[in-house]
């Protein structure tokens, strides 16, 4: 034993009730009791080695016919995935100047589902992203730096650049009888789109500075139409996304470049893909002129893509990494309570409150620490061994890996804190454990893997601290992509620090809760 | 048997936690069905809902309270030293345990029934507004109608199996906490690893071998053909589970010693 005067006042830590003794106290406490240590080691463990196993079983290959190739992904200017295909008729267009064309009509054809198998059931009609429109781009190479305006089949007059970016102008399509006029103008690095009814009067959709644009351009018309989309039940409660071939053709006149442009009109079908001899193209786009109206016939999309395996799939284990956290922080304030350890700590701690609080950064620091591990190894080796096996793994950003990560660190140190809270609440450790589960895992769960409607789904992921699990999405939303946004598939209702934002509520509100029922209650 | 079944009934009717969780399993249970069924909307586009799975979805959260019951049966007597004291007086402790068995079966059985009343009254309630309805050829549930009512008595019976893997788990992990962390983690999170899995043979073994998938199979009534396995065999599956933790447990009773 020390000698007891020594002990009661540290003069580096300010006393023995100072908040940093009280904190040293609790960590000593913490790091020697051998199950609790086993328990957060057990936690990471179970998050590296789920996410491994499930990044090392899930193999893919991409290609036509017979062939088949690792998938690969195209990168725009911003190093995001972009699906870069549509048709393209252009000229040289050196420095400043500007294009002008007047959409006449908008029409084309969708493959729907095959009513009878085997037999292509396609019907006349456009899919509401389907684009047509003029462009200017740095080459024709698969994702290179560009800005459009066009007009879109549902979603009006729309001024985008280099894919992530989009802006709506005015509503309502084109359609025989009523045309729509678009022009582009480049001025040194700034591109500015207008749109007009009748070729006089002009009004601005938005401005552009994409990020990579040399002095000489191609300028032109395009057209697009991404592919339309069938959800249908999956095996397991899954559910699976079936994309159909479509097409949309544009018939534009009225085609005027002003500046220096070069050359006559050439065409390239940007972007397609090769049948299994490498020479017939697969659902080729087409043009024809006739007296200065072009007619174009386009396929594919001019937009970020979201077709890969994100970063974050491979975090697949941090549930049941979560459980065994949750396990530890109830046990680490109950454990206490059973044992009567706690008259003991309410005796050399009389400000009871402050005692709670030190636990509460012990186990939310311990808790940070191990999902700091568990996401860091995880998440670059998982990417590793999911590229490894032919994956296309949506490239993400540094800054968004390390979001990734740090969230994920974030989010389990709330998850301890909510689950000390509740402990302290409950001290009965099953119902405190179950609670804790049943409000964290348990919604998450529900929302991302079960046959639970996609409303009810979104909604747990609001309300519930579930929310918290959005900090883990690595590739947003975009409202200018036709997809199937559900939780199954990594998309979270909330943005991910808003999400995260909901369960540190929670755990600040049971927090104080306890606080107050320590300082009340007896010990 | 007698002495062991009545005394671990007067725990069972005395102990403090017993009645708010057999209310917190009709309660959960009732409350999610109605918080799914108001979400779902049944379009005339099309819904592919199995109406009577949507109506007792709510056993999800109603098996944890069916979980946190078992395992408060046993731990609380390892928690307080009690065990020692019940062990003294029935030293038989292979028949305190099948007598802790049968009261919580019991308890679980009359919840679960009322639970599952609940439930589908509920999703009768509610949604015919979400427009299912007879007249749109996508009835509420009825009791009246066969594959509804084998589901929900498989749902009954789903619940008391899980009580006693429950009781099962917590007697061989004796500690409160740790216990409910077992069966959380079998509940919830063991039907996710089959999803990990890219094999298409080993997902569905894994799947069939989760007692959580494998056990509320019992609740499908439509699309039985993309189910791994059918819905009474699922049922076997969470009833193998429960044994093998009872047979544990009861081998684990009679072999240690009863501190903690």
């Amino acid at each position: 034993m020390t000698d007891p005067s020594t002990a009661m006042t540290d003069p580096t830590t300010g006393g023995r009730d100072g908040f940093p003794h009280l904190v040293r106290a609790e960590w000593t406490k913490f790091r020697t009791v051998r199950g609790w240590v086993a328990g957060m080691t057990l936690a990471v463990v179970l998050v590296v080695a789920l996410g491994l196993l499930s990044a090392a079983g899930s193999h893919a290959s991409c290609g036509m016919g017979g062939v088949e190739t690792a998938c690969t992904l195209t990168t725009g200017p911003g190093g995001e995935a972009v699906s870069d295909r549509f048709f393209f008729v252009h000229r040289r267009l050196d420095g400043d100047g500007s294009i002008t064309v007047r959409v006449d009509s908008m029409t084309g054809q969708i493959r729907l589902p095959d009513a009878s198998p085997g037999v292509r059931n396609v019907v006349a009609g456009v899919v509401p992203w389907a684009k047509a429109g003029i462009m200017v781009k740095d080459g024709v190479r698969e994702g290179a730096s560009y800005a459009a305006v066009m007009v879109t089949a549902r979603h009006g007059v729309r001024m985008q650049h280099d894919f992530t970016e989009d802006v709506a102008g005015g509503s309502g399509g084109v359609s025989p009888g009523s045309p729509r006029w678009l022009r582009l103008t480049r001025s040194g690095g700034t591109l500015t789109g207008y749109e007009s009814v009748d070729g006089r009067r002009w009004t601005v959709v938005g401005t552009a500075r994409p990020a990579h644009l040399p002095a000489t351009v191609e300028a032109g018309m395009f057209v697009a139409s991404p592919g339309d989309l069938t959800v249908s039940r999956g095996d397991l409660g899954g559910a699976s996304v079936q994309v159909r071939f479509t097409e949309a053709t544009a018939v534009l006149d009225q085609v005027r470049v002003e500046g220096r442009a070069g050359g006559t009109w050439s065409h390239d079908d940007v972007g397609v893909a090769y049948e299994a001899d490498g020479r017939t193209p697969h659902h080729p786009g087409r043009f024809t002129e006739s007296g200065g109206a072009f007619a174009i016939t386009g396929v594919g999309d001019v937009a970020p893509s979201v077709d890969g395996v994100r970063v974050e799939s491979t975090l697949s284990g941090l549930v049941a990494g979560l459980v065994a956290v949750i396990v530890v922080a109830v046990l680490f304030v109950s454990a206490e309570h059973r044992r009567g350890l706690f008259r003991t700590t309410a005796l050399a701690a009389p400000r009871r409150g402050r005692a709670f609080a030190a636990k509460a950064v012990v186990v939310g620091a311990v808790a940070f620490a191990a999902g700091l591990t568990a996401a860091a190894l995880t998440v670059p080796l998982g990417a590793r061994v999911l590229r490894a096996n032919g994956n296309a793994v949506l490239p993400v950003s540094t800054f968004t890996e390390l979001r990734v990560v740090a969230g994920v660190a974030a989010l389990t140190a709330a998850v301890a804190v909510l689950a000390l809270a509740c402990g302290a609440l409950v001290r009965r450790g099953a119902a405190a454990v179950t609670v804790v589960a049943g409000l964290v895992v348990v919604p998450h769960i529900l929302a991302t893997a079960s046959v639970l409607p996609l409303s009810v789904a979104r909604w747990l992921l609001r309300l519930t601290p579930a929310a918290g699990f959005a900090v883990q999405q690595s590739v947003p939303e975009y409202a200018q992509v036709l997809g199937y946004y559900s939780p199954q598939g990594g998309y979270y209702p909330l943005p991910p620090l808003a999400g995260l934002a909901v369960l540190c509520g929670y755990a600040a509100l049971a927090a104080v809760l306890a606080a107050v029922r320590i300082r009340k209650g007896d010990a | 048997m007698r002495r062991e079944l009545r005394a671990e009934w007067t725990k069972a009717r005395t102990a403090p936690g017993t009645a708010w969780l057999l209310s917190a399993v009709v309660v959960l249970s009732a409350a999610a069905s109605a918080a799914v069924a108001a979400t779902v909307s049944c379009t005339a586009g099309g819904c592919d809902q199995d109406v009577p799975r949507l109506g007792l979805a709510g056993i999800q959260a109603g098996q944890a309270a069916v979980a946190v019951l078992a395992v408060f049966a046993v731990t609380g007597e390892y928690g307080t030293g009690m065990i020692a004291t019940t062990f003294a007086a029935m030293p038989r402790r292979g028949r305190v345990l099948a007598a802790k068995a049968a009261v919580l079966t019991g308890l679980t059985l009359a919840a679960g029934t009322v639970a599952v009343l609940a439930s589908v009254l509920a999703a009768r309630l509610i949604l015919p507004g979400n427009g299912f309805t007879a007249a749109g050829g996508h009835p509420p549930p009825s009791l009246a109608d066969g594959p509804t009512l084998g589901a929900a008595a498989g749902t009954v019976l789903y619940l008391a199996l899980i009580a006693l893997f429950s009781l099962g788990a917590a007697t061989a992990v004796r500690d409160s906490a740790t216990a409910a962390g077992v069966v959380c983690g079998v509940l919830y999170v063991l039907p996710l690893i089959p999803r990990m899995v890219a094999d298409p043979g080993w997902r569905r073994l894994l799947w069939q071998a989760t007692p959580a998938n494998a056990g509320l199979a019992v609740q499908t009534t439509t699309h039985l053909d993309d189910l791994p396995l059918g819905p009474w065999e699922g049922l076997g599956v969470a009833a193998a589970w429960a044994a093998a933790a009872l047979l544990g447990a009861w081998l684990l009773v009679r072999t240690r010693d009863v501190r903690a």
